[in-house]
């Protein structure tokens, strides 16, 4: 903005830094950072499933905590760090979570998937070692139509395990179907 | 090896001696874009100069149209256009017989949320705020609620056609010596059963763009599971030539049959494009989804079976009364399908079904995943697990010595392919633990046993024709990378992954040396959409074809380049070379470079048209499948008996799959259709609340939000045994059946049977909620009957049957000669093409706007 050129009331001009670079934007003031990630910073990976803070498509990370983009405005967060899903990867590589996710079935339609990655980020930062319950716990305010869930929960323990260097892995039953028992059982 | 898992699992099965790729996990085609934000659905597309559209809904379930005043929307700076019914006046509706649906409600508002006008404007903001100042008055019709209501209420209709009154749709089709069957029963249950409406859910909540080209050329971007269908009716609708409208479809964010209609948005969108000359988005609130529906219809269910001592069943009356909602929708289809597939599990000698929709002042019902099915499976499956009890044969064993019999023809003339329910069945049986645990749980604690069947792809297409339902194209050059053009739809279940599966497989080439192009209907040849569990069978089919007929192709200019017999050589490992001799042969790309210049510019076609059905009875179109699939579960709860709140702890479900083109893509539909099922089971329910008469004529959805509308989380999944049976089913491409629709049927009645074994409570009705299963203990604890459920069945005049002979009595699949019953029932108000002539003259009384 030049000096002394004021804005329209109702708009705002922030610098929002987002996975690392800086995006400056003018938006109207009540925008959320859903609308403000979306329509003015194209970062469309970020999804929107109700507006109302009910699904967790839209989780993003501000401050390295999962947040809901859908009610949380964007002027409130315009000097706080703000991570989406395409800051996942690493140059080319895709983060641990986002690899065992593609390999795992855990995305099907892939529509819920980047606010699951968000919140499964937020865990592994500060749980690298997290527990099946702590999964579970961690997300259970997403909403997922299509997996029904416990391959995501598997998924998220193995790309910890990845992280960690540890070898563990889901059991070969999750890529191949249970053995069909035989004899009497 | 193709693109491989970043981390494959050690597997310690043998390897597939048939197939390099098919029947090994690998990473879908989409996976990497859709855990980087990259996919593209259909809110995600944007353009330069892009109008939003926002609908004016309509505020009262029945009504006249008076007036529709724009002045106060028209003021506001940034409104950039307007539209209402009268410009839009073709009907359109998925089916022929009920193109009863108009872009914007031309005169009469049907239920709470049709579409009344339009709205764009230069933001999303503006389009609400002006649609929110649309002043709509009203005149009010009655109120109809239900299915009761309908049949008592035949004035005034909802729709001018329908086969009487309120009722869309009567059938009534008898197979075989129905009455004879009963008399040979030393036992006949009869159950009636009540199965509550649900909605999809899908996460991605629906949205369309058009982008205008010329005045009569647009091109529209939509989440739609059915490209041709909406291109169909947009060419319907515009009133232009085919040829001048392109559909997108983008990968949709879940579909489940919530995204198979052509929709009003899709046709506003697309018009107002053309009249404002910009781009224009819709996407809808999540509100709006909920009215969109076109979900599970509730239906009342009475059924009535006849058994031998030993269990045979020997006759079957199954009755339903469907609540259709406002419109057509799939509605015929789904009416049909609710008697068509309960033939396809257990020898039913003897068959009737009548069935019957109403029209009613709500959302349409249409297709959700089972389509018609889930309802009539939930009653035959409970009904049977009655009637072990009542027999003293274990269900499990029940089931089994009624087995359907692989290669045979049932009583409504369905073709059964190969069938592994009896596999299936002993798979959960022998997993559970059944003979050991089932009836000798703690109190409290219970097993339910249940099955089911599905479609891999409707036998016939939705609008009559003799086109291939399903077509890929697939172009290769000297780069060895292969174009592969297929009007299909991505909608999260894996159909790219499977149509690329497979022609790498027949090439011997990589998944990473495929480009796909798919659900274009401009670019790519059609196909009919992602329903029916129709696409691994038929875009499978056509995909093998296309490739195989691109293999033959390259491998005659090898054959002659290196003078060794076609048939010697092998693709493979991005090779083609001699069997005996591998070091002779060339990369897949320079034997691509042999085949281009000896037969100029490479590209092939495959097609797919399903086997004619034996069938020749009006209404034998619903149920015909070139093959089914077949499900079998355990479930097992866990009841409190002081709230009748209960966990499911753990499901053991086999699913007969033919074959797995990539086993974590069909586990992951097994285990999502279980996770659906549950929700079905324990609390989904799409209802509506009503005020008093006297003070409002309103029915307005009781929960339209995710929050109020109860779907299972993270924390109500039970643990999943998953069995995959394969039996290569020779019908099928590469053996590999459905997976996507089957394993979800047995979950309701599972449910319902494993609380009745921990509690002896029976609850006859879907969702069985723990108020239900608390009733139902408190009755028991007074001595009383321990059933929860509906008592009456509606006097519904179904009108004379359509009486056939089964294979078995000698029939030839056609109904019995007698004129009455070759007409079956007649519609009391003609065909679509008398109503639609009608429909125009009253085109010239349009309503009045400001």
């Amino acid at each position: 903005m030049e000096k002394g050129q004021a804005l329209p009331k109702g708009v705002t001009a922030a610098v929002l830094r987002i996975n690392g670079e800086d995006h400056p934007v003018v938006f109207p003031t009540h925008h959320t950072l859903l609308e403000v990630l979306r329509e003015e910073c194209a970062l469309t990976g970020t999804k929107h499933g109700c507006e109302l803070g009910e699904c967790g498509a839209c989780a993003v990370l501000v401050d390295g905590e999962a947040v809901l983009s859908c009610l949380q405005l964007a002027a409130a967060v315009n000097d706080r760090p703000i991570d989406t899903v395409e800051g996942l990867q690493q140059d080319n590589d895709l983060h641990p979570l986002q690899a065992a996710f593609a390999d795992f079935g855990a995305a099907q339609c892939g529509y819920c998937t980047p606010g699951i990655l968000m919140v499964a980020c937020a865990l592994l930062e500060r749980n690298p070692n997290p527990t099946e319950d702590e999964i579970y716990e961690a997300l259970s305010g997403n909403l997922c139509r299509c997996t029904g869930y416990n391959r995501i929960v598997t998924a998220v323990r193995w790309a910890a395990a990845m992280a960690r260097g540890d070898d563990w892995r889901p059991p070969e039953e999750d890529f191949f179907g249970t053995s069909v028992p035989v004899g009497d059982g | 090896m193709a693109r491989a898992l970043s981390n494959p699992p050690e597997s310690a099965r043998e390897p597939d001696e048939d197939y390099r790729l098919i029947g090994t996990p690998f990473r879908r085609v989409d996976g990497r874009a859709k855990v980087t934000g990259q996919t593209r659905f259909a809110d995600d597309v944007n353009f330069p100069r892009m109008a939003y559209v926002k609908l004016v809904r309509s505020t009262v379930p029945h009504a006249r149209i008076k007036n529709i005043d724009f002045s106060a929307a028209l003021a506001m700076e940034g409104v950039l256009g307007t539209l209402v019914g009268t410009e839009l006046p073709d009907t359109f509706g998925i089916l022929p017989v009920s193109e009863d649906e108009h872009a914007l409600a031309f005169d009469t508002v049907r239920f709470v949320g049709d579409p009344v006008a339009a709205i764009a404007a230069v933001s999303e903001d503006i389009a609400h705020a002006a649609a929110l100042a649309v002043d709509v008055d009203y005149d009010i019709l009655p109120t109809i609620g239900s299915f009761e209501e309908a049949l008592k209420t035949p004035e005034p209709r909802i729709h001018d056609y329908g086969d009487e009154g309120n009722i869309h749709k009567k059938v009534s089709m008898k197979f075989g010596a129905v009455e004879k069957g009963f008399e040979e029963a030393d036992v006949i249950l009869e159950d009636t059963c009540y199965f509550e409406g649900n909605t999809h859910l899908a996460i991605e909540q629906h949205a369309a763009l058009a982008v205008p080209e010329d005045r009569d050329r647009v091109t529209v971007y939509s989440s739609t599971q059915t490209p041709h269908y909406v291109h169909r009716a947009l060419t319907k609708v515009l009133g232009l030539p085919p040829s001048r409208i392109r559909v997108i479809a983008c990968s949709n964010g879940g579909g489940f049959g919530g995204k198979s209609d052509p929709f009003n948005h899709e046709m506003v969108v697309a018009k107002l494009a053309l009249k404002i000359g910009r781009p224009c988005k819709v996407t809808l609130t999540r509100e709006e989804v909920f009215y969109c529906h076109r979900g599970r219809h509730p239906v009342l269910m009475n059924i009535k079976t006849g058994f031998k001592k030993d269990g045979t069943i020997t006759s079957q009356h199954l009755r339903t009364a469907l609540d259709g909602g406002a419109f057509g929708s799939y509605g015929v289809a789904s009416t049909y399908y609710t008697g068509a597939l309960q033939t396809t599990t257990y020898k039913i000698p003897n068959y009737w079904f009548e069935g019957a929709r109403a029209f009613t002042n709500k959302p349409p019902c249409g297709p959700k995943r089972g389509h018609g099915t889930p309802q009539p499976r939930f009653a035959f499956e409970v009904h049977l697990d009655k009637a072990a009890h009542e027999l003293g044969i274990d269900p499990a064993e029940l089931r089994l010595r009624n087995l359907q019999p692989p290669d045979s023809v049932t009583a409504n003339w369905l073709r059964i392919g190969s069938i592994g329910l009896g596999e299936c069945i002993e798979a959960v049986v022998k997993g559970s633990g059944w003979k050991e645990r089932y009836g000798k749980l703690p109190q409290g604690k219970g097993l339910g046993l249940a099955c089911g069947a599905y479609l891999c792809g409707a036998g016939l297409p939705i609008y009559w024709n003799h086109m291939p339902q399903s077509g890929v194209q697939l172009k290769l050059d000297r780069s060895g990378c292969v174009a592969v053009f297929c009007g299909e739809t991505e909608i999260g279940q894996g159909s790219d992954s499977v149509l690329a599966a497979i022609v790498a497989e027949v090439l011997g080439i990589e998944l990473a040396d495929i480009r796909l192009c798919v659900g274009d209907t401009d670019l790519t040849p059609v196909d009919l959409g992602s329903y029916s569990s129709r696409v691994t069978m038929m875009v499978g089919q056509a995909a093998l074809q296309a490739a195989e007929r691109a293999r033959d192709t390259v491998a005659k200019a090898v054959a002659s380049h290196l003078d060794v017999p076609e048939a010697e050589l092998v693709f493979a490992g991005r090779r083609v070379f001699p069997a005996s001799d591998p070091e002779a042969g060339m990369d897949f790309n320079e034997a691509v470079v042999v085949a281009e210049a000896q037969f100029g510019t490479l590209g092939t076609t495959g097609s797919y048209i399903p086997p004619r059905a034996p069938g020749r009875y009006r209404g034998c179109g619903v149920g015909p499948s070139p093959t089914y699939s077949y499900s079998a579960a355990v479930v097992e709860v866990d009841v409190d008996e002081e709230t009748g709140i209960y966990d499911v702890t753990h499901v053991w479900m086999a699913h007969e799959i033919g074959r797995a083109i990539n086993p974590v893509l069909v586990l992951g539909q097994v285990e999502g259709s279980i996770y659906m099922g549950l929700g079905e089971a324990m609390m989904e329910e799409h209802v509506f609340r009503r005020l008093p008469k006297r003070l409002s004529p309103a029915l307005v959805h009781k929960m339209p939000s995710l929050l109020e509308y109860k779907s299972p989380g993270f924390h109500d999944m039970p643990e999943i045994t998953s069995y995959l049976i394969e039996s290569n089913d020779e019908r099928a491409p590469m053996g590999a059946k459905e997976v996507g629709q089957g394993p979800l049927l047995p979950m309701m009645p599972a449910v319902a049977n494993a609380v009745f074994d921990a509690v002896g409570v029976r609850v006859d009705q879907v969702p069985v909620q723990p108020d239900l299963v608390l009733k139902g203990l408190q009755a028991k604890a007074k001595g009383r009957d321990a059933r929860v459920g509906p008592t009456k069945f509606p006097a519904v005049d179904y009108g004379p049957p359509l009486e056939v002979l089964t294979p078995e009595q000698g029939g030839d699949g056609r109904a019995s000669d007698d004129p009455k019953h070759r007409a079956g029932v007649r519609s009391a108000s003609g065909t679509m093409k008398e109503r639609e002539a009608a429909l125009k003259e009253r085109r010239s009384a349009t309503l009045t706007t400001r």
